[in-house]
């Protein structure tokens, strides 16, 4: 049995020790009506889906991506093997290792409904479920549509020091984060920061001095080494907070890092690497509660199908957003792929975008959470997206 | 020159808050500073002297108990410390005077009290409320002698036994001396070295202040004169004669605080700290003058350096003074507008960066040049606090809004355009705490 995470005064707000400590306890949520978890992180910075699962076959990708494409599967350093004409990027190799389990779906071409190319604005946007910044958030809507939990304990949860638009609202939510969390800052934030500390002599000197003692080389923060800190550190914790009787059923992550605007390569594994590191360490708080479990990873949108001047890619449209957890049907690259073809692109720049999340978040809600139509509107006002099916696993 | 209100509050103040107002007219938000106690809004339940006193005296029982470390939970001068600590970090967050509060941070650094000696840990924040905060708009031998006769400064430089050789108590026990006071005072808070000032002189004024100790217990606890510790006789300081007797340490303690060399190092220092780490010798110059003419009024002499023209540093001239850990996490906090609650993480983030509060390792304090704040390693932790910060902060900030408050005219375009196009708002408000900008006040 899992002992429960070294709880700081912050957690002791859920209350957790008197209920989770007295392990054989009959939990008020012992005939629940739904023992279902729901995870959703946020990925902030728009993750390149194309990068993180091509389709390693398609002669367009060379030609548009060039120098930031890896070796196919099979070879050296090469793309993982999901069994049809897409890889997954080698950084995700629990992912990977999930995606053989069934554990693991990833969805290509899925945008939201809003068109909008700032980080903030479409951020909001995915957040708020909305065509607009709202005032609250559709999961903590979501959480409106469940049954009142008979204690804060169960309150849905928010790991990590940031409270996201999206679990803001009407329902009280609880937040934890660890003590001394250490900061496992981004490869691209870093590459920014050493940037403009340029502009300062003295202080250049000394961060720079400073990025080296750190191994990062020269120009190019490049992190090799296993990703320590960042969102395992809270991820972990969280699957345990999930996984205790009278716990929380519904939570929110989120790790940035994927504006990858320049060396893509060395960024983008870092980002992955992180976020990797996060879902196993998710899934191994949960423990047998992973079986009950879908976690939603979802982007504000993709990036440019051609690569910059600059080793890096642009804001674009379309991208990957997964469904992992023992719930989901996975296993399988799902989606309409739309194809590489300049006509093909949208706006001749971006992966088109196929499929709506609402969709895939409407499907996950019906099938795994049992929200109904007429609170489904409320979670996604003014969404016509129609619920994906064959999300999640038939019990 | 001009006196921007944004660099009034950064350069002389703790930085921009969101929710208070950019004052109107600088120069007369800072002359209104000059005016008056630093007295602040502190929570209740703070011990005083005596109540600190008291705290040492029950610790020292509890150890009697058990020979065992007491945890610091029920540590009674550790609660005290940590909740002056934090106490202390939620003034200078919240504060709306905060140049009054930068003067009470360079006053209880000029006369650094730590809690690295002397068993001081539950007086050093009674010690800035009430030695440091009623004297820092008065006069320089006033500050000095509430400095002198404070228990924490008596305890931290070794004076409560300093004892003289002659006096009947020395006589009987064969005690001595401990010079450690009378040379700090005339070495760091007073004439300096640059006086001339001799060995026998230092002695001679550890002579003058045998006797000033602290009484320890009862309702009374605080500052006491033990005239059977004192070293009897007439004693000579810088060619002036000193009288036996209480009444001769405080005439000597203000006949150095009146030395013309303790106005040069005076003014010399504060021009350091909040003009330049090489202040112009003009600046010095005049408020030097402004202190021997009027006594060491401590308005006057801030008045002058407010006033001079190159106090005000223009975006883009010169190379403004590097925020020290203190000064950059405080102006972190009020950028996004915390309240009290994140007080703790405050108190955590000064020791994170090696300028734990009231815990300078030598009587010397703080170092006030750049040079000494700039250790690699520390600056990357200034990153990492700044990230945490910024999770913590950007939800509720007005991102868009928050290099023009935070930087005032010291934004670049480059930190403008990467805070603007960041990857999220917690990006962005990282961006911008660990821009060099944001580094400078």
């Amino acid at each position: 049995m899992r002992h429960l995470p070294d709880l700081s005064r912050r957690s002791v707000l859920l209350g957790m020790p008197a209920l989770a400590m007295a392990g054989g306890m009959r939990s008020a949520f012992a005939h629940a009506p739904t023992d279902r978890r729901l995870v959703v992180v946020l990925l902030r910075g728009a993750m390149d889906g194309l990068a993180v699962v091509p389709p390693y076959g398609d002669p367009q990708l060379a030609q548009w991506r060039g120098e930031l494409l890896l070796p196919e599967p099979g070879q050296p350093n090469g793309l993982l093997d999901l069994g049809g004409r897409f890889g997954l990027h080698p950084s995700l190799a629990g992912l990977h290792q999930m995606y053989g389990d069934g554990d693991l779906l990833l969805w290509h071409a899925a945008a939201g409904p809003y068109r909008v190319r700032s980080h903030f604005d479409a951020q909001d946007m995915m957040e708020s479920g909305a065509l607009q910044r709202l005032d609250s958030g559709w999961l903590n809507r979501v959480a409106g549509a469940m049954p009142k939990p008979s204690s804060n304990s169960a309150r849905p949860l928010v790991a990590g020091d940031s409270m996201p638009l999206l679990m803001e609202g009407r329902v009280p939510v609880a937040s934890w984060a660890p003590d001394n969390m250490a900061a496992k800052i981004p490869a691209t934030l870093w590459s920014q920061i050493v940037t403009l500390s340029a502009q300062d002599k003295q202080i250049g000197q000394a961060m720079r001095e400073g990025i080296a003692t750190r191994g990062f080389a020269d120009g190019i923060v490049d992190q090799s080494a296993p990703a320590k800190g960042g969102m395992a550190q809270f991820a972990g914790p969280a699957g345990e907070l999930l996984a205790a009787p009278g716990g929380p059923r519904i939570a929110a992550l989120e790790i940035g890092g994927w504006d990858t605007h320049q060396a893509q390569k060395p960024h983008l594994a870092d980002a992955l690497k992180q976020l990797d590191a996060g879902l196993v360490a998710l899934k191994q708080g949960l423990g047998d509660a992973w079986s009950k479990t879908a976690v939603l990873v979802i982007t504000e949108f993709g990036r440019t199908v051609r690569a910059n001047g600059t080793a890096g890619t642009d804001h674009g449209t379309g991208s990957v957003a997964m469904l992992a957890g023992g719930a989901v049907a996975g296993g399988r690259v799902g989606g309409t792929w739309p194809g590489l073809r300049q006509d093909q692109l949208f706006e001749n720049r971006d992966v088109a975008p196929t499929t709506d999340l609402w969709s895939l978040a409407k499907g996950l809600l019906r099938d795994h959470m049992g929200v109904g139509g007429t609170a489904m509107a409320q979670v996604f006002p003014a969404s016509g997206a129609a619920p994906q099916s064959g999300l999640i696993r038939k019990l | 020159m001009i006196m921007h209100p944004a660099i009034a509050l950064i350069h002389f103040g703790l930085g921009p808050r969101p929710d208070q107002n950019l004052p109107p007219d600088s120069r007369a938000w800072l002359l209104a500073q000059l005016d008056g106690p630093g007295a602040a809004a502190y929570p209740t339940g703070l011990l005083d002297t005596a109540g600190a006193l008291a705290a040492g005296r029950q610790r020292i029982e509890m150890r009697k108990e058990t020979k065992n470390k007491i945890p610091k939970d029920q540590d009674p001068v550790a609660q005290a410390d940590e909740a002056d600590q934090r106490a202390e970090a939620m003034i200078w967050v919240g504060a709306e005077d905060s140049f009054r509060e930068r003067m009470v941070l360079f006053w209880a650094n000029h006369f650094t009290t730590s809690r690295r000696n002397g068993g001081t840990a539950a007086l050093l924040g009674p010690f800035v409320r009430e030695a440091i905060r009623p004297n820092i708009n008065g006069n320089f031998p006033d500050l000095l002698l509430a400095v002198m006769r404070h228990p924490a400064m008596l305890a931290y430089l070794n004076n409560e036994n300093s004892v003289g050789p002659n006096s009947p108590r020395g006589l009987k026990t064969h005690e001595g001396l401990n010079e450690n006071l009378a040379r700090e005072c005339m070495e760091l808070h007073t004439v300096s070295p640059a006086s001339g000032y001799t060995q026998q002189d230092v002695t001679a004024m550890a002579r003058i202040l045998t006797g000033w100790s602290v009484k320890r217990d009862g309702a009374d606890a605080g500052f006491l004169y033990r005239r059977f510790a004192h070293e009897p006789g007439a004693h000579v300081v810088l060619q002036q004669r000193f009288a036996e007797g209480e009444q001769g340490g405080i005439d000597a303690l203000r006949f150095l605080a009146l030395h013309p060399a303790t106005a040069q190092h005076v003014s010399f220092k504060l021009a350091r700290h909040f003009v330049s780490d090489t202040p112009p010798p003009a600046l010095v110059s005049a408020m030097t003058t402004r202190y021997r003419d009027t006594g060491g009024n401590l308005p006057a002499v801030m008045g002058v350096l407010i006033d001079f023209p190159g106090a005000w540093p223009q975006p883009g001239q010169g190379v403004r003074k590097l925020r020290t850990p203190v000064e950059y996490v405080a102006a972190s906090h009020r950028a996004l507008g915390f309240d009290a609650s994140q007080a703790p993480r405050l108190v955590n983030q000064t020791r994170g960066l090696e300028q734990p509060i009231w815990g300078a390792p030598s009587p010397k304090g703080w170092s006030d040049v750049a040079s000494d704040w700039l250790d690699p390693a520390m600056l990357l932790k200034r990153v990492e606090f700044a990230y945490v910060n910024a999770a913590v902060g950007a939800p509720k900030a007005d991102v868009a809004a928050l290099p023009a408050l935070a930087l005032g005219p010291y934004a670049s375009p480059a930190t403008a355009k990467a805070v603007s196009s960041a990857g999220s708002r917690p990006e962005a408000v990282a961006l911008l705490l660990s821009s060099p900008e944001f580094w400078r006040r």
